[in-house]
């Protein structure tokens, strides 16, 4: 057995090991991408929402607010 | 607002310079996380030897233990938190004890799961109801409670403080969980690592795991910040700031 295999099998303990390290870079990766998502959700509702206000102002030819 | 608190503190706890200021900072947490997630992990699962008993088996613990830290420093910091925003109404404080149950919940999670695939061949079983492995259900349970509570009102700021409330009123655990091993018999192994006093492991076993918990802080700061940044966004929605960072991302 070479050394890369000596390394994967983890001493007999590879089915405890690895799926142990697996499972912490996978909670890890979903908790990074989760807030990534959820600000370009809330970013794409806030463009559509600034959209639909000026389309209101041209319709009604008030000016936007200027805040 | 309590004058004792410095200006510079106050100025931070306004949104759009907390926000600046959390983007400026979370790359270099990111990186450090990474970078020291890295040496770590050779370090233990490449460099550190075989222990005497447990095998390779024991090299879970270069997560395991990291995480467990996190999961009751996280819940520290949200219950402070929590406590500083129900006292003295700061948004910002609000917004990192909410944005920190999340992360703290995940931590949480993988302490449990690795701590029972590392149970599995050392104890021969993958759970028991001992003290610590029960303290740390309830922590899992106590954060799940934190943001069950926080989604469950049609108000967020409302729901913010009865979350913090039981957020503060579950600190009590957190001792529990760490005292565990000490007041009550467990399978559960009593602490190896002492901070203040002789550690009962090998330095070449000991600097990963050192590194590894480093590692999962730089994580904690790097991943708190995104979550926090988001929920500023979210919250001050149809202020000016929020509305610049919306028009200047339309363009990518």
């Amino acid at each position: 057995m070479n050394a890369l295999q000596t390394f994967f099998a983890m001493g007999g303990y590879a089915a405890y090991v690895w799926p142990a390290y697996a499972l912490f870079f996978i909670v890890l990766i979903a908790d990074t991408v989760a807030p990534r998502l959820r600000r370009r959700r809330i970013l794409a509702e806030l463009r559509a929402r600034l959209a639909r206000q000026s389309a209101r102002h041209e319709r009604h030819s008030i000016p936007p607010p200027s805040d | 607002m309590a004058n004792w608190i410095p200006l510079w503190l106050h100025r931070l706890s306004s949104p759009p310079t907390f926000y600046r200021f959390a983007g400026t900072l979370r790359p270099w947490a990111m990186g450090l996380a990474i970078v020291l997630g890295v040496i770590g992990l050779v370090g233990g699962l490449v460099l550190a030897p075989a222990d005497y008993q447990q095998g390779d088996a024991y090299r879970i613990i270069f997560i395991h233990v990291p995480s467990a830290w996190m999961s009751m420093f996280i819940y520290a910091v949200m219950g402070v938190s929590a406590f500083i925003a129900l006292v003295w109404r700061i948004k910002l404080a609000e917004v990192v004890a909410m944005e920190s149950a999340p992360i703290g919940a995940a931590f949480t999670f993988i302490t449990l799961v690795t701590g029972s695939l590392w149970g599995k061949p050392m104890w021969g079983t993958w759970w028991t109801w001992d003290a610590r492995l029960t303290s740390e259900l309830v922590l899992l349970f106590l954060y799940l409670g934190v943001l069950g509570l926080y989604h469950a009102f049609e108000d967020r700021r409302q729901g913010a403080r009865a979350a913090g409330f039981l957020a503060i009123i579950g600190i009590i655990n957190v001792p529990i969980v760490h005292f565990s091993v000490n007041w009550w018999n467990t399978l559960h192994q009593g602490s190896t690592v002492n901070i203040f006093g002789h550690s009962k492991m090998a330095w070449d076993m000991l600097w990963p795991l050192l590194t590894m918990t480093l590692a999962t802080k730089f994580y904690y700061a790097a991943s708190l910040f995104r979550r926090a940044q988001t929920d500023l966004l979210d919250l001050e929605s149809g202020k000016d700031w929020v509305r610049k960072i919306a028009e200047s991302e339309a363009d990518r």
